[in-house]
C-alpha cells in the first residue's frame, strides 16, 4: 500500500493567501493543485514536503484560457481537459490540441493542471516543451510582487524551475502570431504513457519563407526542451523537405537522450529526428490552412 | 482534521490523518467498497469515482481535497432499486468476468453517456484509455457502454 507520509493540510482562499501560507510554513511547503504529479511523488517519497496548501480553490483566480492582449493566456488552475476543449486554444495554436489529446488519460486530464504539470518540470513533461515551442512566459508572483520569465529562463533542470518557495505561477503567456501553424508529435508505448520522444514544431510563414520557427523536445534530455540548432537552421529556410530533413538531423544532434525502460538512447535520437520532420510537416501544413 | 463531504447525497463527516487518501476514506471510514483500489498509482482507474460530476482516481486526491465537495461512487447508480442503463449493459454483454475493473469502467461509461449520448468505438475505447481490464479484452466492455447508449430511457431518474 503506497501512502504518503504524514504531512500537514492547508487551504488557500486566494492567490495572496497562498503566498502567506508558503512564507509561514517554509521551504518544506508545497502547493498542491491536481495531485497527480505530487501524490505519486509523495508515495514513493520522492518529495516529502512537511505541509501541502491546497489551491484548487483558486480554480476561479487562475483557470482560464483568454486572450488578453497580443497573448494567448492559460491560467495556471486550467485543467487539462479545459485546455483541450477550449475552442479559442486550438483557433490559435493546434499543438496544444495535438499535446493534451495525449497527456496522460481522460480520467487524469479532468484532475492535473496545467501550471502543476510545468511547475513538475519532469523531463518527460509534454506542455514544457510545447510552450518552449511556442516561445512563452511564465508569469510568477511572490509578496514582493509579479515577475514574467521566458521559458528558458523557467526551466532550471530535471524537476527544477524558476518558481522560488514562496512563490507562486499565476499563468502562462503565448505570443500570439498570425501566418504560423503548430503540431505535436509524441510515441508512446501505451495510451496515456509518459512519451519515449514527443517533439513540437511551431512554423511562421510569409509566403515561401520561413519567418520563425520553434522546435521543442520531451524525453531527450534537450536543455531548456528545446533545439535551437534546428530553429537556427528553419528561420529564414524555405519550408521543403530538405530544410526538414536539415532540421531534423540538427534536433536528433541537440538532444542527450538516456536509454531506459522506454528504449536505447540511439532509438530516442532516431525518434528525436523522425517526430521532428512530421511535426514541422503537419505544422507547415497548418501553416499554410491546410489540414493536417 | 475534520472533513465534511457529500457522497452519494449524504453529508458526512469524519476526523481523518491529512494523508489519508480518498479511496481509502470512501472504502474503510464510509464502508462504501464498491469502490475498488487497484495500482495505487493513477494507471488502473478502478477506483474512479466523481467528484463534483467528474471522474476522477480517488487514489490520487487527499480526502482532504474532497472537504466540501460532492462525491458519487458505483453504489449511486443504482437508484430506486433499478439497475443504470450502465449497469444493465454490463449484465447483458458480459462486461465483466472478475469484476475489478468495473465500478471505474462504469463511472467513467455513465459520465461519458451524460455528456455524449451516442458515442461511437473510438470514443468509447479513448474515454476508458486510462482503465485497466485484465479479463475480457475491452470487447465487452465497449459494447456494454453501447447498450447502455441504446436503451437511454430507463435512466429517466437521474439528476
Amino acid at each position: 500500500m503506497q501512502t504518503p507520509a504524514p504531512v500537514e493540510y492547508e487551504r488557500a482562499a486566494s492567490v495572496d493567501d497562498a503566498i502567506a501560507l508558503l512564507e509561514r510554513h517554509g521551504p518544506e511547503a508545497r502547493l498542491i493543485a491536481g495531485g497527480h504529479s505530487l501524490l505519486p511523488m509523495m508515495k514513493l517519497r520522492l518529495a516529502r514536503p512537511d505541509v501541502l496548501i491546497d489551491i484548487n480553490d483558486l480554480a476561479e483566480e487562475l483557470a482560464y484560457v483568454r486572450i488578453d492582449g497580443d497573448d494567448l493566456c492559460i491560467g495556471a488552475m486550467t485543467r487539462h481537459r479545459e485546455l483541450l476543449e477550449s475552442p479559442v486554444a486550438g483557433e490559435h495554436y493546434r499543438i496544444l490540441h495535438d499535446a493534451e489529446r495525449v497527456i496522460a488519460d481522460p480520467v487524469v486530464r479532468n484532475r492535473g493542471t496545467v501550471g502543476g504539470s510545468i511547475c513538475q518540470a519532469d523531463p518527460s513533461e509534454d506542455l514544457s516543451a510545447v510552450f518552449a515551442t511556442l516561445g512563452a512566459r511564465a508569469v510568477i508572483r511572490s509578496s514582493s510582487g509579479t515577475r514574467v520569465v521566458a521559458m528558458d529562463d523557467f526551466h532550471l533542470g530535471a524537476y527544477t524551475t524558476a518558481v522560488g518557495p514562496a512563490e507562486i505561477l499565476l499563468e502562462v503567456r503565448v505570443p500570439i502570431r498570425t501566418g504560423c501553424g503548430s503540431a505535436y508529435e509524441k510515441v508512446e508505448r501505451r495510451a496515456g504513457d509518459w512519451a519515449v520522444v514527443a517533439v513540437g514544431a511551431l512554423v511562421c510563414l510569409d509566403g515561401d519563407r520561413i519567418t520563425d520557427a520553434g522546435v521543442g523536445l520531451a524525453a531527450v534530455g534537450a536543455e531548456h526542451f528545446r533545439s535551437p540548432a534546428a530553429e537556427e537552421i528553419l528561420r529564414g529556410a524555405e519550408p521543403s523537405e530538405a530544410t526538414f530533413d536539415a532540421a531534423a538531423v540538427a534536433a536528433s544532434a541537440d538532444c542527450d537522450p538516456q536509454s531506459d525502460q522506454r528504449g536505447p538512447a540511439d532509438y530516442k535520437r532516431h525518434l528525436a529526428g523522425e517526430l521532428t520532420r512530421r511535426a514541422l510537416r503537419r505544422a507547415t501544413a497548418r501553416a499554410r490552412g491546410q489540414e493536417g | 482534521m475534520q472533513v465534511t463531504m457529500t457522497v452519494n447525497g449524504d453529508e458526512v463527516a469524519r476526523e481523518i490523518e491529512p494523508r489519508l487518501l480518498l479511496v481509502h476514506f470512501i472504502r474503510e471510514e464510509l464502508g462504501l467498497t464498491g469502490t475498488h483500489w487497484g495500482c495505487d498509482t493513477s494507471n488502473c482507474g478502478t477506483c474512479v469515482v466523481w467528484m463534483d460530476d467528474e471522474p476522477v482516481k480517488s487514489c490520487t486526491v487527499l480526502a482532504a481535497m474532497a472537504h466540501g465537495h460532492r462525491i458519487r461512487t458505483v453504489e449511486d447508480l443504482e437508484r430506486a432499486g433499478g439497475l443504470d442503463p450502465v449497469q444493465q449493459g454490463f449484465m447483458d454483454e458480459h462486461g465483466l468476468q472478475c469484476g475489478f475493473c468495473t465500478p471505474g469502467m462504469m463511472m467513467t461509461a455513465r459520465w461519458l453517456l451524460d455528456r455524449d449520448p451516442d458515442p461511437d468505438e473510438a470514443t468509447i475505447r479513448e474515454a476508458i484509455s486510462g482503465q485497466i481490464c485484465r479479463c475480457t479484452g475491452y470487447e465487452n466492455i465497449v459494447r456494454a457502454v453501447r447498450w447502455a447508449a441504446e436503451h437511454p430511457a430507463t435512466s429517466e431518474v437521474h439528476a
